[in-house]
């Protein structure tokens, strides 16, 4: 047994290095299917609907690259991984593009080897408690019992706050968000801590989310976006620019209702160029030139995405908040299409 | 004039090694051992280029790197801030304190549970056939995602406990808090004069009654020093030396005997001041650890509080009452050995049982109220109970389902080792009158011992090895911190799962060597 694990972790390794250099983007082309390496489940983000189809706002960038690179919304295969086995599966090449709530940080992206293409959900670490018990800041929580998901930067930021503030927990690691639910629910842990909208998707799904409250404190940065392996540029910039070309599209108002009109010309060339009716951007991508319009009509633009699956309207009901446009005071800018 | 025909002349052809039958095997075996090695070398060269062209060479240098995450329990000192390597051994314990548990308490159910499945008794024979058959023909996976299900929906949260109109109150006359967290109970402590910062007393104030406080071992004597690119912390060096006294101390009590003869000036002897492996063993310990007591700067610091810059602390007043549990163990077994002996003589045994409760209870009642003990007792503070000694419903839930597993094994075992022994032995000693307990306790079961030994070993590596599951319960084990947290933070997957292979291989190897030895005990003696 153990040494079956150590062949199979040489071999995990010989593939990773075999397959880190080739083309993604030809492998793709190839395979006729994007391996998108999502969570287990996550309303909102991603989450497999009463039919079985995923859907969510993590779940429209796989779906949005897919349909640039291969002209088809649904050539998906999602790989669901955990917070243990996403790095593992993007390394050995088992998916192509990981796009599962994960923020980027130094160490990921230097150390790690893999390269975050961009931000598509500015977040930050909170903190749920149950109303009755009174709690109105995390710097009451000294003696808690907290239930946090192992293998993830909420882990370190934790100990770093309840450090930096001198007060005592105890931490209760948990593996996947369902055990995690399981236990808060039942008061074995008396709060339960990850990034706030993964907070508020999760109360969402609660029988009476009312009961349960978040703490104002945001305890850490955390960016979310999509990353790819390391070293592998062309795909990289693929991925980058259908991420970028939903937030332009939101900036100069393409939405999936007016696209079609607007494919047909407009007299703003920048729309023209993103939608590839002037300006030769998709063969520098080495895609199609309708690449960014085929993205747009995977799920609409940016705030289509926020609006349909996270947004006030849904019952996660986040606010747009950092992540408005920076022509509405948040934080999404993308570089110009040009 | 005879002719004498030499025999034809040896001469070795190549041809030889495949078509001489003398020949033949060697040449398949050496082809098959340079295929073997040539595969594995390929293997591990493979993986070494292609980790550097992926820029990540194997390198253990993040073991020193701060852990940065927490972990619930703790057997020594540990915070965020501390080392990977720090993190690890704290798993380490952890595996060993679930593993050791285990295998105590699954000897015990599996034991009775054998016994009792072949009693005469049908329903209690027929039930323990129930509990062997689900318990081994289930996935053990299961089982603890079962138990800590339980442990976690079924008893009272904390806050049931507060208020005027408590739901839940603290069973055993306030001593023992079972909720959803886990199960408090009371925590023995001795007394001490440490005073802490403003000048109150740290501990419960018990007269002049103090114990001996713990011995702190703090490397900061030594300094790091790097040998082939390894850095070589005080750590390591403490480690070091605790392991190469073990293994000096082990070679010593296998190959003793020679060395022990010599001492003993090469005759046999049955003086009570002989020398014999296991008092020579003794005296390598004893040697290794004054040594390491000069070379690490230890000192007993009683006004140390809190997180300590030591590598760990040594409690003397634990280490104390064990030695005097041993002596009055060993002065028990004498006077045992000397009823024996005056049975053999007169046939009369004088009656010695309250002599030989006495000489342990006494002095170590007095022992322990000299050393001021005194437990504390489970409150709700805040959110949680504090005090007493806390154990987390993931350790009792892994705790449980793997004995019940295991002991569910062990109990065929038991069940096979007992109907091995011919029936004409208990037959035997029912015509010499003997109760049908003391037939099995006295001559069943030491006979059963020989065939049952060999496969409980294996049994009780399946429990340690099974404990891997642990992170299916939040239990932070080695699989938890260095081959979970630590892969996960530090992204080193081949170097963590290989440091946790080689521990685990450690553990499983000690447990093996540490059984045979019981084996060889044991096992009938051939003269």
């Amino acid at each position: 047994m153990k040494k079956s694990v150590f062949l199979g972790a040489l071999t995990v390794a010989s593939i990773a290095a075999g397959g880190a250099f080739a083309g993604t983007l030809d492998d793709v082309k190839a395979r006729g299917k994007l391996n998108c390496g999502v969570t287990t489940g996550l309303v909102g983000f991603a989450a497999p609907d009463a039919n079985g189809e995923w859907e969510g706002f993590d779940v429209g960038v796989c779906r949005a690259v897919a349909a640039a690179v291969l002209g088809d919304a649904t050539a998906v295969e999602f790989v669901p991984t955990t917070g243990k086995t996403r790095f593992t599966a993007l390394a050995s090449g088992e998916i192509d593009l990981l796009a599962r709530n994960t923020t980027w940080t130094f160490s990921r992206d230097v150390d790690l080897k893999f390269e975050f293409v961009g931000v598509n959900y500015y977040d930050g670490q909170g903190f749920m408690v149950p109303t009755n018990l009174g709690v109105t800041s995390a710097k009451d929580l000294d003696g808690a019992t907290v239930c946090i998901q192992t293998g993830t930067t909420t882990e370190l930021n934790l100990a770093d706050f309840f450090r930096a503030n001198s007060i005592s927990y105890e931490p209760v690691p948990i593996e996947t968000n369902a055990e995690a639910q399981q236990q808060y629910l039942a008061g074995a842990c008396d709060v339960y801590t990850t990034d706030a909208s993964g907070l508020a998707a999760t109360r969402a799904t609660f029988e009476a989310p009312d009961e349960h409250v978040l703490l104002p404190e945001i305890i850490s940065k955390e960016p979310l976006g999509p990353l790819v392996r390391h070293g592998d540029n062309e795909w990289g910039d693929v991925v980058r620019w259908t991420l970028n070309a939903l937030i332009t599209a939101e900036e100069l108002g393409v939405t999936s209702a007016n696209i079609a009109e607007m494919a047909a010309g407009s007299n703003n060339p920048e729309i023209n160029r993103l939608l590839g009716t002037e300006g030769s951007l998709g063969e520098m991508l080495g895609l199609s030139a309708d690449w960014g319009k085929n993205a747009l009509e995977a799920g609409g633009n940016y705030a289509e995405l926020f609006e349909k699956n996270i947004g006030e309207n849904t019952p996660i009901a986040l606010s747009r908040g950092l992540n408005a446009q920076w022509t509405d005071g948040g934080l999404l800018y993308s570089p110009p299409f040009r | 004039m005879t002719v004498m025909t030499d025999p034809p002349k040896e001469s070795f052809r190549l041809s030889m090694l495949i078509y001489d039958t003398r020949y033949r095997s060697i040449t398949i075996q050496v082809v098959a051992l340079l295929g073997f090695a040539a595969f594995f070398g390929w293997l591990i060269w493979n993986t070494s280029n292609n980790l550097a062209a992926l820029g990540k060479e194997p390198s253990f240098r993040f073991l020193w790197e701060p852990a940065g995450y927490d972990i619930n329990q703790r057997l020594l000192d540990y915070n965020s801030q501390s080392p990977h390597i720090r993190a690890a051994v704290i798993g380490v314990l952890n595996t060993l304190v679930i593993a050791v548990l285990g295998c105590i308490t699954a000897t015990i159910i599996g034991v009775l549970v054998g016994v009792l499945r072949l009693s005469k008794n049908w329903v209690i024979s027929r039930l323990m056939g129930v509990y062997v058959e689900t318990f081994r023909n289930v996935p053990v996976l299961l089982w603890i995602v079962l138990a800590m299900a339980i442990m976690i929906e079924i008893p009272p949260a904390p806050k049931e406990f507060r208020g005027d109109n408590a739901t839940a109150s603290v069973s055993l006359f306030g001593t023992v808090a079972v909720t959803n967290r886990g199960v408090y109970v009371p925590d023995p402590n001795f007394g001490s004069d440490r005073i802490g910062e403003d000048g109150t007393r740290l501990d419960e104030p018990t007269g002049w009654r103090v114990g001996l406080g713990d011995v702190d071992v703090n490397s900061s004597g030594m300094a790091t020093y790097s040998f082939l690119g390894f850095e070589i912390t005080p750590t390591l060096q403490f480690w070091a030396v605790i392991v190469s006294a073990l293994i000096a101390s082990v070679i010593v009590k296998i190959f003793g005997g020679d060395i022990a003869r010599s001492l003993n000036g090469g005759q046999e002897t049955t003086s009570p001041f002989r020398v014999t492996p296991g008092r020579l063993m003794l005296a390598v310990l004893l040697i290794a650890i004054i040594v390491l007591w000069s070379l690490m700067g230890m000192g007993i610091s009683r006004e140390v509080d809190g997180v300590s810059g030591g590598v760990f602390q040594i409690s003397l007043d634990f280490l104390l009452v064990v030695a005097v549990l041993l002596v009055s163990l060993n002065i028990s077994k004498r006077i045992k050995n000397r009823a024996d002996d005056i049975q053999e003589k007169s046939g009369v045994r004088p009656t010695v049982w309250y002599i030989r409760l006495a000489v342990v209870v006494l002095p170590m009642a007095i022992l322990l109220w000299a050393l001021g003990l005194y437990f504390t007792y489970p409150e709700l503070k805040g959110f949680n109970f504090k005090n007493g000694l806390h154990l987390r419903n993931s350790l009792i839930a892994l705790w449980l389902a793997l004995s019940l597993y295991t002991a569910a094994f062990i109990a065929e075992i038991v069940r096979s080792g007992i109907m091995a022994i011919s029936k004409g032995q208990s037959e035997a000693a029912n015509a010499l009158g003997l109760s049908s307990g003391r037939t099995m306790r006295l001559i069943v079961l030491p006979q059963a011992l020989r065939v049952i030994i060999p496969p409980m070993i294996s049994n009780y590596l399946n429990l340690t090895k099974n404990s891997s599951l642990a992170i299916a319960v939040g239990y932070f084990d080695i699989t938890g911190t260095l081959m979970g947290v630590t892969l996960n933070q530090t992204g080193r997957e081949l170097e963590t799962v290989l440091l946790g292979m080689l521990i685990y291989l450690t553990i499983s190897l000690s447990i093996s060597m540490a059984m045979n030895w019981y084996n060889e005990s044991v096992k009938l003696k051939e003269r």
